[in-house]
């Protein structure tokens, strides 16, 4: 499964650290976030709950940006 | 301004105001210290707050980073003796300003691009049941009747069921020319009905419709990196640790080698230079702008038709030096028109009704292009017996005259003398009751532009230009001189084409890359194996999309003129701020080392060339008339 999120991030720095710390997540296949579209794609591993990986996904990312936020 | 920028601005302007205030405050010792702290908090709390978790986290090295050392280090100066403090505060302001502004700047190009490329439609008006009924385009399933109201946009590729008016394609082709529709014909999303009610029978889903697939590719665009995108996140990397590493040698070396000479080491002086270095050299103006002047460009040659798949893509286009062509749907326009007419002893009017009625009961293009020229309406009364002699022509009764219309070897089966013509293309040879009257020539007509584009695209640069054709050598040849490309190979069947492009890419040189620009009906193969494969006007095939690198939505060649002339202004753009960034850093650097530039300078240096590096790029997207034509 793949999805779409709005992601919200500052700089384009960081959306490149974010996109390898979001790929090493458990239950992510592969992510992509395209800082000039303030976009976040996630393909996620068969049988992974979508809700439970993305909080991991937004944990990871705060560690790179603080106040970073994604929609899911 | 989005509510973050809101609250950062007010934490600007009370800190500016506080330090303004401390100005005209005569205070000394620690309640000085404490007085300015309260600016300083107000306006970089955050910064250090992120400084100390990037550090906790492993991220240390940011920019973060670099401003908190550069202005806690300035405090302990003003602690230590001088009791200056203001500094500290102002390089911090002013970075946050500097912040504030980038992101500004930013979002707001961010914004200009996408709502450039906004062609997503909001709903679909289903009808149900005779009811009309807004749903999400998403939902739509193949087959539904949709209703598309005058001034809204086709949510959904389909083909009208009922209504006449005309569209505009802008949006999709850059094409400034509303183009009329009525029933039976096929529309792409994305158009904006300009004029009539529409009801269309949907053909696609929408995430398979054309705007969905455009968007997706426009999205997708930026992920694939350019060598200079590369470039600029690889020195990022070595940078930041480089230039920390040097201004440690600043702070300590020089009052090193002064202890040793017995010189006073003057620790302050060279801690502050230090700092000053720390604070130059942040490279945010490279990391932003460079992406940006992509995606803007990338945004730009979007809006007049041209998909380019990938910013490494719109880089290769602009050291494209050598283009080759397919000949049928490129340069010519893959539609057979009756180009000569040369009648013996009667009008060439007479001499192509009679051909166009003696034919008319075949389906072949031939007849209709007879036809077509002919202008007039089939009588099917006027056509007498018509006795089809495959592989040679037909011989049909009109009027009563037995007319015979065929290539040369009918004539020469039935025996009647003509005068053979050498022209390239398709001859047919017409004879009334047994006597010769005369030939029609019927051959493949070039587009209008061809042979400017091609003219435009020497002008450009551009070393060599190659046509590829599976026509016979006469016909490549004709072609040829009338565009003026360099280099013909004719006869080719589709896999002799992808051989002839390997052949070519063999012979580049350099940086030079070979561009294949191909209607993509069965040229996909060569479309992929070329540096860059250009589709034209192949919105409809997908096999064409996948393998194409630029695709062109209309199918005039001059689109691939704009295309690198695009890639050119964006790549020249890209040099640009490459070269002010890391020159005015560079001179910066050397003027705080050497203790000619203060802090103030150092930070109107870095927001500066910021701001003048995202403005530079947003240049890219503005493709002016002159690089449309």
């Amino acid at each position: 499964m793949k999805k779409t999120y709005r992601i919200e991030v500052d700089c384009a720095n960081c959306a490149n650290k974010m996109e390898q710390a979001a790929g090493k997540v458990d239950g992510v296949k592969a992510a992509a976030v395209n800082f000039l579209t303030q976009k976040m794609t996630v393909e996620f591993e068969d049988g992974h709950e979508e809700k439970t990986v993305m909080q991991a996904v937004l944990r990871v990312c705060r560690k790179v940006e603080r106040d970073c936020e994604i929609e899911f | 301004m989005t509510r973050k920028q809101k609250k950062m601005l007010l934490r600007i302007l009370v800190s500016a105001a506080l330090l303004l205030a401390l100005q005209f405050v005569p205070l000394t010792g620690l309640w000085r210290f404490a007085a300015f702290m309260v600016p300083y908090l107000i306006i970089g709390w955050d910064i250090l707050y992120d400084a100390l978790h990037g550090v906790l986290n492993g991220q240390i090295f940011d920019e973060n980073f670099l401003m908190a050392i550069a202005t806690v280090g300035a405090i302990a100066l003003g602690l230590s003796g001088s009791g200056d403090y203001t500094e500290a505060v102002a390089v911090m302001l002013f970075y946050q300003l500097g912040e504030w502004f980038q992101g500004y700047a930013v979002g707001k190009s961010r914004r200009s691009i996408s709502d450039l490329m906004d062609i997503r439609p909001d709903y679909a008006r289903v009808e149900l049941d005779g009811a009309q009924e807004e749903t999400d385009p998403d939902e739509v399933v193949v087959g539904s009747i949709i209703v598309v109201q005058p001034g809204e946009r086709v949510p959904i590729d389909g083909v009208v069921v009922s209504g006449v008016s005309s569209l505009d394609t802008a949006a999709l082709t850059g094409e400034s020319l509303p183009r009329d529709v009525g029933e039976g014909d096929e529309v792409v999303s994305g158009c904006i009905n300009l004029t009539g009610l529409l009801r269309l029978r949907t053909t696609r889903a929408f995430s398979e419709s054309t705007v969905a697939r455009i968007l997706d590719l426009v999205e997708n665009a930026s992920s694939r990196k350019s060598r200079s995108e590369q470039f600029i996140s690889r020195f990022a990397r070595v940078y930041t640790p480089i230039v920390c590493l040097s201004a440690l040698a600043l702070a300590v070396l020089p009052p090193a080698v002064s202890l040793l000479l017995h010189l006073p080491p003057q620790w302050g002086q060279w801690l502050y230079r230090a700092l000053t270095f720390l604070v130059i050299s942040c490279p945010c103006a490279l990391v932003i702008s460079i992406p940006l002047t992509f995606f803007a460009g990338i945004g730009g040659a979007g809006r007049c038709g041209v998909l380019v798949k990938g910013s490494n893509y719109l880089e290769a286009l602009a050291q494209t030096d050598c283009v080759v062509f397919d000949k049928t749907g490129t340069l010519s326009r893959g539609v057979f028109e009756v180009t000569e007419v040369s009648p013996v002893h009667m009008t060439k009017q007479r001499l192509l009704e009679l051909s166009a009625l003696a034919e008319s009961s075949s389906a072949h293009p031939i007849s209709q292009s007879l036809c077509r020229a002919w202008g007039g309406t089939v009588d099917h009364r006027r056509v007498g017996e018509v006795q089809e002699l495959a592989g040679h022509g037909v011989i049909a009764q009109v009027d009563g005259i037995t007319v015979a219309a065929g290539n040369a070897r009918l004539m020469e089966q039935q025996g009647i003398a003509y005068t053979p013509c050498t022209a390239a293309g398709t001859v047919v040879y017409v004879a009334l009751g047994g006597v010769y009257a005369g030939h029609i020539l019927i051959s493949d007509t070039l587009k209008p532009t061809s042979a400017q584009a091609l003219a435009a695209l020497k002008g450009m640069g551009v070393k060599k230009t190659v046509m590829l054709t599976g026509d016979g050598a006469a016909a490549a040849q004709q072609v040829a001189d009338a565009v003026g490309v360099d280099e013909v190979h004719s006869g080719l069947l589709p896999e002799d084409k992808v051989m002839q492009v390997e052949r070519l890419l063999q012979q580049q040189t350099g940086r030079g890359k070979l561009a294949f620009a191909g209607d993509g009906v069965n040229d996909a193969p060569v479309l992929s194996r070329a540096d860059i494969g250009i589709a034209m006007g192949a919105m409809g095939s997908d096999a064409a999309i996948e393998a194409a690198d630029v695709v062109l939505m209309d199918d005039d060649p001059m689109k691939i003129v704009s295309a690198i002339r695009i890639s050119h202004k964006c790549l020249a753009i890209v040099y640009q701020n490459i070269i002010f960034a890391l020159g005015v850093k560079g001179l910066c650097l050397l003027l705080g080392a050497l203790g000619l530039a203060d802090m103030w300078l150092a930070i109107f240096a870095d927001v500066g060339v910021m701001v003048l590096a995202v403005l530079n790029a947003m240049r890219a997207l503005h493709i002016g008339k002159g690089d449309k034509q």
